[in-house]
């Protein structure tokens, strides 16, 4: 496929939807469609709006449109040796920018470089008026008014059809090394929360149940210095071991049963949840295989403060997101209202009634 | 001098009955509202906008903060948020009809959580203080507007505030991880979450830099991070602007991210140079202030490819700086630059544009151009790693006409970034200042989904009223009038 824009076709067929109105189902590269809730509605295949519109290396910015597919845009920056730096995952070869926006997915070295959210410069989106629009921009800098293009980050395309998206990119690190240490769970999270208050070149952790996996970036000098300091096994493979992880490829994800994905603070002590664990992000990301019933592992989340999500398997016609207090409720229903007032696109895909 | 403010008409206000209720709510020395009481309270740092409100409260507890909403909401007053009152583009204004809500006694810091890089504190909590409190644990905020040694949390959060180290750090919505805000209708709300994202939609980021507008801020939770083992500063000097903006982005394209990348003109050195002695280069065209940060090892590693970038790129003079000491005399002559334009002449006009990089060299140059025709001098402050640009206008409010032809010029400015591919503002804010200028970034199709984002909080339009987002008849007004301006520089650029 190559490069063209469809957007007057996917407005004017928004505009229908609005009209009727329809409910609407938004498809990028069909990779993410295990996530959230089930949705129903004629499907608007996004795929087709593609292509790099703009990159400039050293402005650090790259502007695509929504449809282009995410191993494209890798490559245009590899080429450059620059990165998008939260590691998107994929979970899929179609996987497009669009899809990877809206589910804000961020991988391996999110708790360090930030989530999709924090990359985003500015998008073009169409709101379920069918009205084009353009928020933010191509800069690094901007705050002239309210910050809509990160709003469109995680709202699971609730709120509008993203056509073009931009990002702020980064430098690839010189060098990068990964270190295995064979030390208990709670050892590990002990272990990250010393080594993350000195300064080093830490980008990635995995506690997999039985051993830490942890991985450096930076200049050589740096990554070599830490190494020494750090002890540990070298991992030969450091690429492709952090690959497989972001693609959920890493053996602890072979399952049929459900997986949850708890965010919690970084610190918080193993819970007392049955079921196989492992650790991303310092701790502050675990997944979890679990027949649990999902009341009970909301419970333990809220307890602590923090928020499950039914990622894959399970009921997806459930509270597939943790349920929210009544007062945000109520902000997320009026937004909605604010974008999409005829209630057209991904119904449901998030929250029951959004 | 005082400017006129845009759109603050209202219902008449039963302003005795207002006072009466208030004083049901908050403590007697909470409440201002005699007229030298409320003086101080009549401008931020854009002090050209003055205002008196019809009172001040300051409450000390949230439950009053709630209560004061409840009761505005209630009768249909206007209510502003004041943290610090620094803001340069008088998004802390008064209402004349309103309630300022300073949150000035809010200014404990609740928790520094070493483990968790987190620190817990109160919307009037001072910028620099959170780093104060977090040093003995070795940690920083590293969010640092100009104005950090006062500026307050709550306003760095309504305005999404920047600073030096932008580039690497990120601004304010990159560095919190957790707000408590209460709505116009007293509710208290928690937006984040103890993890590093929550359920939802990201109120979170649509909070930061909603000046204002949106809720109050009762609370921030904010990220800190390891001191750094190491940060060396280098000096470079440059005989040509042009020159100084392509060694930017070649120090980018080697792949290196800097912690600070600043760029002065002649001008601003000069000035700079007479007031703290830095030891700048005073013939210079341009110098640029280049900070790398980090381990040891990569620190060293940076500093030798820095200065052989800067030397390929045809620097005159590269400076590295020996110790501490002579890095905080290289950023002193930075730091006080502002100040010491405020040598230069009576009064200056701080702008903040943003545009991409590459468009420098003409941006520079039709600022020069715009200075010759309006008679204003002009130096240059610039985040250059960012784009970020701080054109200072000089004149003088005293002279009759200055002002105005001071703010036409700044106007020409932002519109200029605007076509460049660029903002109004980059970390400024709009407030009254740029209301006019958001005419120019936003059609109207934007500013109408603006209206609608803030009446899902704020459906009386309470909180803030004629900040931030103008209103479409306003810019159908001006649209009107931008025609006499002839043609739009750079014809030529694709505008998105």
């Amino acid at each position: 496929m190559s490069d063209q824009d469809i957007s007057t076709d996917l407005q004017e067929r928004v505009c229908a939807a609005a009209h009727q109105p329809t409910a609407v189902c938004i498809r990028g590269g069909d990779s993410k469609a295990f996530y959230g809730r089930t949705v129903a509605g004629e499907v608007l295949q996004v795929g087709g709006h593609r292509g790099i519109i703009n990159y400039a290396p050293t402005e650090l910015v790259i502007t695509a449109r929504a449809g282009t597919p995410l191993s494209e845009l890798e490559q245009a920056l590899a080429a450059h040796r620059q990165m998008l730096a939260f590691e998107p995952p994929h979970y899929g070869e179609g996987a497009t920018l669009g899809g990877t926006i809206a589910c804000n997915l961020s991988g391996p070295r999110r708790a360090w470089a930030g989530a999709a959210r924090d990359f985003l410069l500015g998008c073009r989106l169409i709101n379920g008026k069918g009205e084009s629009l353009s928020f933010g921009g191509e800069v690094m800098k901007n705050v002239a008014g309210y910050d809509v293009s990160r709003l469109m980050c995680g709202a699971m395309g609730t709120l509008g059809v993203l056509l073009e998206v931009s990002l702020k990119v980064l430098p690839r690190p010189e060098a990068e090394a990964t270190l295995c240490l064979q030390i208990s769970d709670s050892e590990a999270l002990g272990q990250l929360h010393t080594w993350a208050r000195r300064c080093l070149p830490i980008s990635a952790s995995c506690h997999d149940g039985s051993e830490l996996s942890l991985r450096l970036s930076g200049t050589q000098g740096a990554v070599d210095a830490a190494r020494k300091r750090l002890g540990g096994e070298a991992v030969s493979d450091s690429e492709l071991f952090w690959q497989r992880l972001r693609e959920q490829r890493h053996a602890f994800f072979h399952t049929q049963k459900p997986l949850w994905r708890l965010s919690l603070a970084s610190d918080t002590p193993p819970l007392p949840l049955d079921g196989k664990w492992l650790y991303e992000w310092g701790g502050a990301l675990r997944w979890l295989i679990s027949e649990a019933p999902p009341r009970m592992v909301r419970a333990a989340v809220e307890k602590v403060g923090g928020h499950a999500t039914l990622f894959r398997g399970g009921d997806r016609d459930g509270a597939v997101f943790q349920p929210l207090p009544a007062g945000l409720l109520k902000l997320h229903r009026n937004l909605k209202q604010a974008f999409d007032p005829h209630g057209i696109f991904n119904r449901g895909r998030l929250y029951p009634d959004l | 001098m005082n400017r006129s403010v845009p759109s603050q008409q209202s219902a008449s206000i039963d302003k005795p009955g207002l006072l009466q209720a208030l004083r049901r709510l908050v403590p007697d020395e909470a409440l201002l509202d005699q007229r030298e009481d409320l003086r101080p309270y009549e401008c931020d740092g854009l002090s050209a906008y003055r205002e008196l409100p019809l009172a001040v409260v300051l409450p000390n507890t949230l439950e009053q903060v709630q209560a004061v909403l409840r009761l505005c909401h209630g009768v249909g007053v206007p209510v502003v948020a004041r943290g610090a009152g620094t803001g340069l583009s008088g998004g802390a204004l008064p209402h004349r009809e309103g309630v300022v809500l300073s949150l000035a006694k809010f200014s404990a810091i609740l928790d520094i959580d070493a483990d968790k890089r987190l620190a817990r504190v109160q919307p009037g909590v001072r910028n620099l203080a959170i780093s104060q409190a977090a040093q003995p644990h070795g940690l920083y905020y590293a969010p640092d507007p100009s104005s950090q040694i006062a500026c307050t949390i709550g306003g760095n959060v309504a305005e999404n505030s920047g600073g030096v180290h932008c580039l690497k750090y990120g601004l304010t919505v990159h560095n919190i991880q957790q707000l408590k805000i209460i709505t116009i209708e007293g509710e208290l709300l928690t937006l984040g979450g103890s993890g590093l994202d929550s359920p939802g939609y990201d109120l979170l980021a649509l909070m930061t830099g909603s000046e204002g507008m949106l809720g109050v801020i009762a609370e921030v939770t904010v990220k800190l991070l390891p001191i750094p083992e190491r940060a060396q500063v280098i000096l470079a000097a440059f005989d040509d602007i042009v020159a100084a903006g392509r060694a930017v982005g070649d120090i980018i394209a080697a792949g290196i991210i800097p912690a600070g990348l600043e760029m002065m003109d002649r001008l601003a050195i000069q000035a700079a140079e007479d007031f703290v002695h830095a030891g700048y280069p005073r013939e210079a065209a341009a110098i640029l202030l280049c900070e790398v940060d980090g381990t040891n090892e990569e620190v060293s590693a940076h500093i030798l490819q820095v200065r052989e970038i800067l030397h390929a790129a045809g620097a005159s003079e590269v400076r590295t700086a020996r110790d501490a000491a002579e890095r905080e005399t290289f950023w002193k002559g930075r730091k006080a630059a502002f100040p010491a334009v405020g040598r230069l002449s009576p009064d200056y006009y701080c702008m903040d544009g943003t545009i991409p990089r590459k468009h420098l060299p003409r941006v520079l140059q039709t600022i020069e151009e715009l200075s010759q025709q309006y008679g204003l001098a002009v130096a240059n402050v610039f985040h250059a790693g960012d784009g970020n640009l701080h054109p200072l206008i000089l004149y003088d409010a005293n002279k009759p006409g200055e002002l105005e032809r001071t703010e036409a010029f700044g106007a020409r400015i932002l519109e200029l970034c605007v076509q460049a591919g660029g903002t109004i503002t980059g970390e400024h804010g709009v407030g009254v200042e740029k209301i006019n200028q958001m005419c120019s970034q936003f059609a109207s199709g934007e500013l109408a989904q603006f209206h609608a984002v803030k009446a899902a909080f704020d459906e009386q339009g309470l909180l803030n009223p004629g900040k931030a987002v103008p209103t479409l008849h306003r810019c159908a007004e001006l649209g009107a009038m931008h025609v006499h301006h002839g043609q739009l520089p750079f014809a030529e650029l694709d505008r998105f």
